[in-house]
């Protein structure tokens, strides 16, 4: 199980390093966002992979921490795939204006 | 018994007076000096008070904790040699402030001036009573920056600029070498506190860093009082209005710098680095100031060389090191503040009155202005020293210093000559400031006619030129008590036996004097011709210019050396950067991984269900078609990146993550909306130009894909690696422990988001609803690129269709577009509502909260705007988004500040249990209320920024309507 995430983590940063060093914005929006997957992955999986073992807690009563999963890298994962949105949006914005402003898709705002 | 509290009264005065006066109108003249003299008399008063309890050594003290955990407190303190300088600075405040009510010009922003000055009395005042190195230091920089504001006050002259800029670069830096300088002696004294360091003495002189902060200290000191070589900044610091020059550049600020050698005398002086140091820069600024001066034609440039020497003059005095020398300093350091304080006003007066400074051109003014020449005489009579004035009595005590021997070298031996040279310097310059300007022929071309002054222009000239005269004619009577109060707060058990008496017999300093008063009269009979012609500056020194040096250092230094390291360094083209950054970062993590002796452990599907690797089969090869589609299948590349999203979100779901996997789907349809938005707006690109790569490219492209797949293979083995290691204790445990009982949540996830760490999220929705504004102001002033301003040709097509057809309107099929979604979308509304609500109530139990229902709250807004188009919703519904975001940020915020009124930290949360009916137990945390802000904030900022790009099609058609409307069917 752990081979396949750490292999999905690698194919996805490679996927989004690879566009981030496109010419293109297009590219670059796009290469980020699958690159936040790919970190939202990796910091998620600091937390050791569990299966059925969610960090809800299951009654009121003394809590046994090793029954559930870690909830940290969650809640830092939640607020990153927020934050990630807001910068997509971001960005997605900057380069509208941009080829607006200069008629270029490249994200030098001029080809060459 | 005098409060210790005044002490921060004293100081936050004049800052809340600079308040005021900057809310003032700009031109309440009378209403802002009286303002300004309110608060200086106020503050005056406050000082006057506590004469009483400095006399005798005593100190006033008050502390208030700051950083207890650094040693840091606000500690002020006033002793007798700060009840001196306070004295000083509201006294001579009082009076600038009225002579800057005559003075400055209606058309000049009086507000403005008076906020600075009141702004810049606080500050000094700080410094002066300043009990901590540090606070010291922070009033000290506030100093330079109100003495850098006051001198660009007429900001649209271009010298002005440029002399305030100089003195800030200077002072400034100076500061920063004081800043360290006081650090490195409160570890040395191991303690930041003033009496402390003061009574360390012993071991600050013979600490192996003594040298080193002595410097530094020196680097801080000698700057602001404008001693050798820094002195050049306070000749260009000229352009300030004259009130702000008599005030900051002759009586306070510049005093600074000897306030503070003063201040560590009793700690640093007496050694052979001190005397070597401050002796020489002192004696050198001495000579040549004086010398200078001779050579201005300036008025105020005559001035401001004398007050560097006057400087020069204190600074070696406080070289020498003997008790003795330091008295003579401080009286000097009064006498000073008084006659130059006097001279800058009257040349203020004479500017006002004939409109120009120019000694060549000033003459004969005397029968036109008799009374304000007779007290510039006698002010500048004291300048040079001459007896029964107060100026005389501490150039004699120097002079009967300079003889003495310190420490024996070619510098002390010098001392004596240098000290008479100067005086002779002094008288000349001296005679010429009063010669020139107010006799020989009556000048013909004067910009004015001089008239005397308004009556309260000429009174506070009256009163500090009396002062000259009391002082020097009765010395022990009128300032002797004062003066030993502050001699003895400095010297303490070491004061010695001195007398202030105007007589000691013939002897040799007044032989000295004698021969300075001579010499200097015969050398401005020598120069007298040669200086109505000579050029400004000094002769063999004009060249030499520490101005003109100092602005090539600037240059140098921020001009070409940055160009030089940006021209290496640095690219515009935002690829390399990247790479750059992909590089560096592919570098740290191998040399964070080289030679760990980690062995990879074997590679082992152990535990993997099938349908998990099915499902990452699917998402990285959409992850790799996604990335080789992104060029020229846009569309196809984003549902690509879609399915990446998709198997990112069943992940999550998988391995025991609800709350991301909610929060990812939601987010990954807006992200995909968002996108789709934007597509309309990039230029269309065919595959054909991929046939003309060349080398390069090509090159580029292998090198790009093998820093991909570097990047790629690092980050998996770093992941495998971790992940089949045992994780260590983390902090997660505590959280799982207390979630329940502190916060009142089943969903620790959701628990450490509103509750434990509240303010990080706080920080976070404040980024959300930052980049909703960007966005939206970003987009109101889009203009499109020249082929997005027409319709989208699939748009054109259908247009075609319904004109080609006889039974169809125009415009038909696009408003029939998505007929049965759009139906099932707009039913859909109160659904996605009512899912919004019940993720919101969950939240704090089960997986959802204020994120997730915000989202699908954005969504169903969405939805309406996909279904019906813009125009259809906002004709029937009115979203705000901008109040959604405020309102969001406003409950937040008060939910975490309703925890102070019961006496918690900010964002303290309180729970309990409510039934309700129908619906049971619910949890009625403030965390709950705190997550409803969060709700509506992602709600509006979502909203907001989606609705922004979507208008942009309806701005560009309308304007399309308007100009086919204006010329098309004609």
């Amino acid at each position: 199980m752990e081979l396949v995430i750490a292999a999905a983590i690698g194919i996805l940063t490679a996927s989004g390093v690879w566009l981030i060093l496109r010419p293109r914005t297009y590219q670059l929006v796009i290469g980020l966002t699958i690159l936040s997957y790919a970190v939202n992955l990796f910091i998620f999986s600091m937390g050791r992979l569990r299966v059925n073992a969610s960090p809800v807690l299951n009654g009121h009563g003394p809590v046994d921490p090793t029954a559930y999963t870690d909830p940290v890298p969650q809640a830092l994962v939640l607020t990153a795939i927020v934050i990630g949105f807001a910068t997509t949006a971001l960005f997605l914005v900057v380069l509208i204006v941009l080829r607006g402003l200069t008629g270029s898709d490249h994200v030098d705002g001029r080809e060459g | 018994m005098w409060h210790s509290g005044l002490l921060v009264v004293l100081v936050a005065l004049p800052f809340a007076g600079a308040v005021l006066a900057s809310l003032l109108s700009p031109n309440a003249r009378n209403a802002e000096a009286w303002l300004a003299g309110t608060v200086t008399a106020v503050a005056l008063l406050i000082t006057a008070t506590a004469y009483t309890s400095v006399t005798d050594g005593e100190v006033i003290r008050h502390s208030v904790q700051w950083v207890p955990t650094l040693g840091l407190t606000i500690t002020l303190r006033m002793d007798g040699f700060a009840w001196l300088f306070a004295v000083l600075i509201t006294g001579i405040g009082l009076l600038i402030v009225i002579y800057a009510r005559y003075y400055m010009s209606p058309q000049d922003p009086i507000g403005r001036f008076y906020a600075y000055l009141l702004a810049f009395m606080g500050s000094m005042l700080g410094l002066v009573l300043s009990g901590n190195l540090i606070l010291l230091a922070i009033f000290w920089e506030l100093t330079s920056i109100f003495s850098f504001l006051l001198i660009g006050y007429w900001h649209h002259n271009q010298s002005a600029r440029d002399g305030a800029r100089m003195a800030l670069t200077i002072t400034g830096a100076g500061g920063l070498c004081l800043l360290v300088g006081m650090v490195m002696l409160g570890q040395m004294a191991g303690s930041y506190d003033l009496d402390k360091v003061l009574a360390a003495g012993d071991v600050i002189r013979s600490h192996h860093l003594y040298v080193p902060t002595l410097l530094l200290i020196l680097a801080g000191a000698l700057t602001k009082s404008a001693q050798f070589p820094f002195h050049f900044w306070l000749p260009n610091a000229m352009t300030a209005p004259t009130p702000v020059s008599a005030y900051l550049h002759s009586a306070t600020m510049v005093k600074a710098g000897v306030f503070l050698l003063t201040r560590f005398w009793p700690v640093l002086s007496g050694t052979p680095e001190w005397f070597t140091l401050v002796g020489i820069a002192g004696l050198t600024t001495l000579l040549l100031g004086a010398y200078f001066a001779i050579f201005q034609h300036d008025m105020k440039g005559l001035l401001a060389y004398s007050t560097i020497s006057h400087l020069g003059l204190i600074t070696s005095l406080l070289s020498f090191g003997s008790p003795l020398s330091a008295v003579a300093a401080i009286f000097h350091m009064l006498n000073h503040a008084t006659f130059k304080a006097s001279l800058f006003m009257a040349v203020g007066i004479i500017d006002h009155e004939t409109g120009t400074r120019d000694m060549r051109r000033l003459s004969g003014l005397f029968s036109a202005l008799p009374y304000t020449a007779t007290l510039a005489m006698v002010a500048s009579a004291s300048m040079a020293g001459v007896p029964l004035l107060n100026g005389f009595l501490s150039k004699e005590m120097f002079f009967a210093e300079a003889i003495e021997e310190h420490q024996y070298s070619l510098l002390d031996r010098a001392a004596p000559y240098v000290a008479t040279i100067a005086g002779a310097f002094a008288v000349a310059y001296s005679i010429r400031f009063i010669h020139t300007v107010f006799f020989g022929p009556k000048a013909k071309d004067l910009p004015q006619e001089p008239h005397e002054p308004q009556r309260w222009m000429r009174r506070p000239v009256e009163l500090l030129v009396i002062l000259c005269v009391i002082v020097g004619i009765v010395p022990a009577m009128s300032i002797g008590p004062f003066l030993h109060t502050g001699v003895i707060a400095v010297l303490g058990e070491r004061t010695p036996e001195y007398s202030l008496s105007i007589w000691h017999g013939f002897n040799i300093p007044m032989l000295m004097s004698v021969v300075a008063m001579i010499g200097g009269g015969l050398l401005y009979w020598r120069l007298r011709k040669y200086l109505q012609v000579c050029e400004e500056g000094p002769p063999y020194f004009r060249r030499l210019k520490g101005q003109r040096i100092f602005e090539r250092i600037l240059i140098t230094v921020s001009w070409r050396w940055a160009r030089t390291v940006e021209s290496v360094l640095a690219t515009r083209k935002l690829q390399p950067q990247m790479r750059l950054l992909v590089v560096s970062a592919l570098l740290a993590g191998v040399w964070a991984m080289w030679g760990s002796g980690d062995v990879l452990p074997e590679l082992s599907l152990h535990g993997l269900d099938p349908v998990l690797g099915v499902l990452w089969a699917i998402g990285a090869f959409c992850a790799v078609a996604a990335a080789y589609q992104a060029k020229f299948h846009r569309l196809a590349a984003l549902i690509l990146m879609s399915g990446t999203g998709i198997a990112t979100c069943l992940s999550f779901v998988w391995l025991s993550a609800p709350d991301l996997a909610v929060t990812q789907l939601l987010v990954e349809i807006v992200t995909t909306v968002l996108i789709l938005l934007g597509l309309r707006w990039l230029p269309k690109r065919s595959p054909e130009i991929s046939k003309r790569i060349d080398g390069t490219t090509r090159l580029r492209r292998h090198r790009d894909f093998a820093l991909a797949v570097a990047a790629g293979l690092g980050t998996a083995v770093l992941a495998y690696f971790m992940m089949l290691t045992s994780p260590p204790s983390s902090v997660g445990d505590f959280y799982l422990n207390n979630a329940y009982s502190q916060g009142g949540g089943t969903n620790v996830v959701n628990v450490i988001l509103v509750d434990f760490r509240g303010f990080d999220t706080m920080g976070e929705i404040v980024v959300l609803a930052i980049v909703g504004l960007t966005v939206f102001s970003l987009l109101r002033r889009f203009r499109p690129a020249e082929d997005n301003k027409g319709l989208p040709y699939q748009q054109k097509e259908q247009e075609e269709f319904d004109s080609v057809r006889r039974d169809r309107e125009q415009g038909e099929t696009l408003q029939d577009y998505l007929l049965v979604p759009s139906v099932i979308m707009r039913w859909m509304f109160p659904v996605i509502i009512l899912l919004a609500a019940y993720l919101f109530v969950r939240g704090h139990d089960m997986p959802g909260g204020g994120f997730a229902a915000g989202i699908t709250m954005a969504i169903g807004f969405l939805l309406q705007y996909l279904a019906g188009g813009t125009r259809w919703v906002e004709d029937r519904l009115r979203i705000l988004p901008v109040r959604w975001i405020g309102t969001g940020l406003l409950i937040a915020a008060l939910t975490g500040a309703g925890s102070f009124v019961f006496g918690y930290p900010f964002l303290t949360s309180y729970f309990q249990y409510t039934e309700i009916p129908y619906i049971g137990k619910m949890p009625t945390a403030s965390a709950l209320l705190f997550d409803l802000g969060v709700f509506s904030l992602v709600v509006g900022a979502t909203v907001l920024i989606l609705i922004a790009i979507a208008h942009q099609t309806l701005r560009i058609r309308s304007r399309a309507v308007r100009a086919s409307g204006d010329g098309g069917h004609g």
